[in-house]
């Protein structure tokens, strides 16, 4: 018959020979169990207390004490040591290339005009101006007479026309809606007016159906300052911060005094490049004090209110922000060119 | 327009550089589109003078000894025919720059830098050049023509640079006059501005001359159009001799790219250019009875202008006629009956006001547009008209061509313009601007501008030059102060004294935006197309004859036959693009464009038609009928409605793929599969599916949004497999199982078998069926609710469980 001695010693050997191949934790788990489970070898050990004789009982439980330690010391370390092998295999095993290409969820996008037309609805609307669209087809009176452009101005030839009767026409510019809204409304009166508008002319630059927003403004006391002051906002809030105006003389037949803007160039910030042509600047509107005889002809007392009226081509802005290279683009619904334009 | 800087000193003394210029009057409202500087390819080009020339044996060249003064002695060896020994020519120094001409000695093809060479094993240091290489025609400089060297004269000193001497050291200006200025499209116009800009005088052409009596018959001139011809000046000059103009005269014309063809008819030329007023000249002896009438083309009548084009006239063309024929077409061009020719003696001149928008339809009608036509579509004024007169007498007697006769005939059926006066005040200027323009500086602006300025405390009496027809209220005084003043004094400000209003969309363009985000969070990608469509494009969708799609508003000018209608339906442009993209290689695509057709209520159009904003929608690629659906049912989701579909049939789509959509019984569009034959003539691969919906009348049906309270007890699910006949739609049991019970709220299809298992002419289907309860617990009543459900089912569909 072994001693208690003995026989821990044994067990001290058991275990280290079981450990020695130990490659997984799950193994370890069973080898612990083995031995230190219930119904393990060291439990038996701690059953067999009762044959030993009272006075040896407390060296002998610290002996068995002692085992117990050393055997969670060791049955600990290398769980941890295996541990830390499994998670490097596991890692190594899920190991992907990113590089690889996206799984992609449906994705679809704005047309880059309404892109540009909420950007700036959105900034003119904090200054409070509202929405208005008016009709495509017009006649004669609201996209030309009204507008200060009689029959034999020679103003008719800067847009070229489509007709569709002796009197209805495409219109040739969203200031025809200028004129009902200020014969339905009186002022204050801040109206933008975004739409599709038509002329007759079709090459690089230039698209039979493009698209404008018009401001108007009407009320009391409003200066060329004002209009100036409106439009240094409205060319940060869309080009940049640092972006200028300049204002020069030009002639619409519906503004007195008229005048183009020019923006300071966004891409060279004004020292000349190829967007701008080398000038520094870039033309995107035209504007003017809305003239006296377009109010008088909507029933406001030019006398007693003035305004101003702004206008641009929103593909024209569409392509300097974005760098479109040719309009024609716009209209040809390729779908490599609209994904593109995920703002 | 264009200007020569030579030409414009000769009214205004210019002391700024041409670029200075250019920003002057860019400044004050003329765009410089470009600035040209004549010499800009030349260079190292001096005057040379052949002191030895001996022809080289076997060839055409000649072996020189150039003499260039200070510059040195050069060997040139000359391919000229007119080199020899004693003449002066311009000689290209070694790295001097000159136009490369083709064989033709004429054709400019490029710049190239002269370098030291060798022709025929001869050395040569340089090379004597012709007009061509210079850029200098005969118009500009005598000889300049000439496919061999251009001579100089003798009294050109040697080794000097030939740019002054040929006039290359000038600059022209193109400039961008706009339609309210047509006073500024001449020479003398823009000088106007010019000095008015600089603050220097201008100084006036010279416009005197003598009438002398005897010297020509009497003419008639009757306007029997006054309205459009408001003024027509007629001057006949008689002993004409007709000779080439003298050198001044070729080299402006020239320089404005026009041609010099004689003395009388570059005079006219002259006039337009310097003046801005069209002129014509008639031979006397062509116009039969002496007599100038105005008048009204008779319908089918026919002229023959100038530049040999027939033209058959109407009742809209305004010609000026001798007693039997027409003579020219009024403003746009003379006819070939009257012209000048070498040995005309008597001449008329006109000067005359046609209607701007008569001339502009002549013009446009015929498609004879002409230097003329050009500026009387603008506006002439008759101050100029009577200027002009005058001043092309003065040039018939500066050159010596002619005898001013007394016969002079002035026609101004309505009177002659006065004088415009206006008052306005400085207050109501500055309250325009925004600014302060001190009202020195504004009285001294308008004295600039040739205003007759009387200033009376803060009101300003002013006298309108006669040539500023546009001046019309206080907003173009004050335009014209701050363009002079400078729009740099303009500071932003942010309307301080106006009203606050309340911006942004209103509730419908909201809708829209909203509809639109829910589209584009399904994958689908916003397209732009045309307004407008062909005849064709109708074609393409095999619509017959009668179809409403037809009925479509067509543009009376097209820029062609393929945008000539207004669209009454957006699928032919959708299918355009999805086979454009099909074509392009794009394997698939969603797609979606939110734009209006345009219907007539009768057609040709006479009253504003309906524009109805229309929703269409189209996929092509892996996808099936279910996923466009899928689509349209988001449509359904943004609006708050719910969409039914029945099978239905479109002339180009699937007859078993299309579906009307309808809703709350109201048909508001369809969809469908496009049909294969017109996909097979689209060479489609993939197949397409297109749908269009009317946003308008949906819009109608829109419903807010509403929080429903959840429900108390948790909701039960059953799954119901089913056999029916194979006709029986989805729709139909859908429909049945909601009207079997209250407490169903969802009715979902997961599976659809049609084989052996279930029997010829059926199939199966099999639902999930979702029972929400209201206020109490059902989970006991749901096998009854069941019961009656597969019940209905079967008396109305005879559907049996499975």
């Amino acid at each position: 018959m072994l001693t208690i001695k003995e026989k821990i010693a044994e067990i001290k050997k058991k275990i280290d020979e079981a450990l020695a191949n130990v490659k997984f934790t799950k193994s370890l788990y069973e080898i612990k169990m083995k031995f230190m489970g219930k119904g393990g070898e060291v439990s038996d050990l701690s059953k067999s207390m009762r044959d030993v004789a009272p006075e040896d009982r407390p060296e002998v439980g610290k002996q068995i004490n002692e085992l117990r330690c050393w055997a969670d010391g060791k049955f600990g370390e290398l769980d941890e040591k295996l541990k830390a092998e499994e998670l490097e295999r596991k890692y190594a095993e899920e190991k992907i290339d990113v590089t690889m290409p996206v799984r992609e969820s449906a994705e679809g996008a704005y047309h880059p005009n309404t892109l540009i037309r909420n950007e700036l609805v959105s900034v003119f609307s904090g200054m409070g101006f509202e929405v208005f669209e008016g009709p495509e087809i017009e006649n004669d009176y609201y996209n030309f007479t009204a507008l200060n452009t009689p029959k034999d101005h020679p103003a008719r030839d800067m847009q070229d026309t489509f007709y569709l009767s002796n009197d209805l026409l495409l219109r040739t510019q969203t200031s025809a809606g200028q004129i009902r809204v200020m014969e339905n409304k009186k002022p204050p009166i801040k109206i933008l007016s975004p739409g599709k508008v038509y002329r007759s002319d079709d090459d690089a630059t230039h698209s039979p159906m493009f698209s404008q927003m018009e401001g108007l403004v009407v009320d009391r006391g409003i200066t060329l300052c004002d209009l100036k002051g409106m439009l240094d906002e409205f060319a940060k809030k869309i080009f940049g911060e640092d972006v200028k105006t300049r204002l020069r003389p030009s002639y619409f037949p519906f503004t007195e005094p008229s005048v183009e803007v020019d923006v300071s160039c966004f891409e060279c910030g004004g020292k000349g490049c190829r967007l701008c042509k080398g000038t520094g600047w870039i033309e995107v509107l035209g504007a003017g004090m809305v003239n006296r005889r377009v109010l008088q002809g909507c029933g406001i007392d030019p006398d007693e209110y003035t305004g101003f009226a702004f206008g641009m081509g929103i593909e024209r802005i569409a392509m300097l922000k974005y760098g479109i290279n040719n309009m024609k683009l716009l209209f040809e619904g390729d779908v490599r060119f609209l994904k593109q334009f995920k703002d | 327009m264009k200007a020569p800087l030579s030409w414009l000193k000769e009214f205004v003394d210019i002391d700024v550089t041409a670029e200075q210029l250019q920003e002057k009057l860019f400044d004050c409202g003329f765009e410089v589109e470009e600035l040209t500087y004549v010499g800009k390819d030349i260079s190292g080009v001096v005057v040379g003078e052949v002191i030895f020339c001996e022809p080289v044996e076997g060839t055409h060249l000649s072996l020189c000894r150039v003499d260039c003064g200070d510059k040195g002695t050069f060997q040139i060896c000359c391919g000229a025919d007119n080199v020899k020994k004693g003449i002066k020519a311009p000689c290209a120094l070694i790295g001097a720059t000159v136009y490369a001409t083709a064989k033709d000695h004429v054709t400019v093809e490029g710049v190239m830098t002269i370098k030291k060479g060798k022709l025929r094993g001869i050395e040569s240091d340089g090379m004597l050049c012709s007009g061509a290489e210079l850029g200098v025609n005969g118009d500009m400089y005598e000889g300049g023509d000439y496919c061999g060297l251009l001579i100089l004269p003798d009294s050109c000193k040697n080794g000097e640079d030939v740019k002054d001497i040929l006039g290359l050291n000038d600059y022209i200006f193109d400039i961008a006059v706009t339609a309210n200025r047509p006073d500024c499209q001449s020479i003398l116009g823009i000088a106007r501005e010019i000095a008015a800009a600089l603050d220097k005088p201008v100084k006036q052409p010279d416009l005197s001359y003598t009438q002398n009596a005897g010297v020509c018959a009497p003419v008639h001139i009757r306007d029997e159009a006054g309205d459009l011809c408001p003024r027509y000046i007629g001057h006949a000059v008689g002993n004409v001799k007709i000779a080439p103009s003298p050198a001044w005269m070729k080299r402006r014309l020239a320089l404005c790219g026009l041609r010099s063809i004689n003395n009388i008819v570059d005079i006219t030329n002259y006039i337009l250019l310097e003046m801005g007023q069209p002129m014509h000249a008639f031979d006397m002896r062509t116009l039969g009875g002496r007599t100038i009438i105005i008048r009204r083309a008779n319908d089918g009548e026919k002229i023959v202008t100038l530049d040999e084009n027939e033209f058959t006239l109407n009742g809209e063309n305004l010609v000026i006629c001798d007693e039997s024929k027409p003579v020219a077409l009024a403003g746009v061009m003379g006819g070939l009956n009257s012209e000048i020719k070498d040995d005309t003696a008597e001449v008329l001149f006109e000067a005359a006001k046609f209607a701007r928008d008569n001339v502009r339809k002549t013009a446009r009608a015929l498609g004879q547009h002409s230097d003329s036509s050009a500026i009387f579509e603008k506006g002439v004024y008759e101050y100029t008209t009577e200027r002009a007169m005058k001043r092309a007498l003065n040039l018939i007697e500066k050159l010596g061509c002619g005898t001013v006769s007394d016969v002079h005939a002035d026609i101004c059926p309505a009177g002659k313009p006065a004088g415009r006066k206006m008052q306005c005040s400085i207050s109501k200027i500055n309250s325009l601007l925004g600014i302060e323009v001190p009202a020195d500086e504004i009285t001294g602006i308008l004295k600039r501008l040739n205003f007759g300025v009387n200033r009376r405390g803060d009101l300003l009496e002013l006298d309108i030059p006669e040539y500023r027809e546009d001046i019309d209220g206080y907003p173009d005084i004050a335009e014209e102060v701050i363009r002079m003043y400078g729009y740099k004094h303009i500071c932003g400000t942010f309307l301080p004294s106006a009203s606050i209003t309340n911006g942004g969309y209103n509730a419908a363009q909201k809708a829209e935006l909203r509809l639109k985000e829910k589209l584009v969070a399904a994958g689908m990608y916003e397209i732009s197309t045309y307004s407008f469509y062909s005849e064709k494009d109708l074609d393409m969708l095999r619509l017959p004859a009668d179809a409403a799609e037809r009925k479509a508003i067509k543009i009376l000018n097209p820029i062609g036959e393929d945008l000539s209608l207004m669209r009454t339906t957006l699928a032919p442009s959708m299918l355009n693009v999805i086979t454009r993209n099909q074509r392009r290689g794009n394997a698939e695509g969603k797609l979606f464009e939110l734009a209006k057709i345009y219907i007539a209520e009768e057609l040709p159009i006479k009253n504003f038609p309906e524009e109805k904003p229309t929703l269409c929608m189209g996929i092509w690629g892996n996808y099936d009928f279910f996923d466009l659906k899928g689509c349209i049912e988001r449509v359904a989701k943004a609006l708050n409605v719910k969409f039914d579909y029945a099978p239905s049939q479109k002339p180009y789509l699937h007859p078993g793929i299309t579906a009307e959509i309808s809703c709350e019984g109201e048909i508001i569009g369809y969809a469908g599969q496009v049909a294969p034959t017109v996909a097979g003539e689209l060479a489609l691969e993939k197949p397409a599916f297109i749908a269009e919906l009317d946003y308008a009348a949906l819009s109608a049906h829109a419903k807010p949004f509403k929080y429903n309270p959840l429900p108390k007890f948790a909701v039960a699910t059953r799954d119901l497999a089913l056999v029916c006949g194979k006709d029986i739609t989805c729709a139909q049991i859908e429909k049945e199982i909601y009207g079997a019970c209250k407490y169903v709220t969802d009715v979902k299809l997961f599976d659809v078998y049609a084989g052996e298992q279930v029997g010829e002419g059926k199939k199966s289907m099999a639902f999930t069926v979702t029972f929400t309860p209201a206020d109490e617990a059902i989970d006991e009543r749901i096998d009854g609710f069941v019961k009656k459900i597969l019940n209905n089912l079967k008396f109305k569909l005879d559907v049996q469980l499975r």
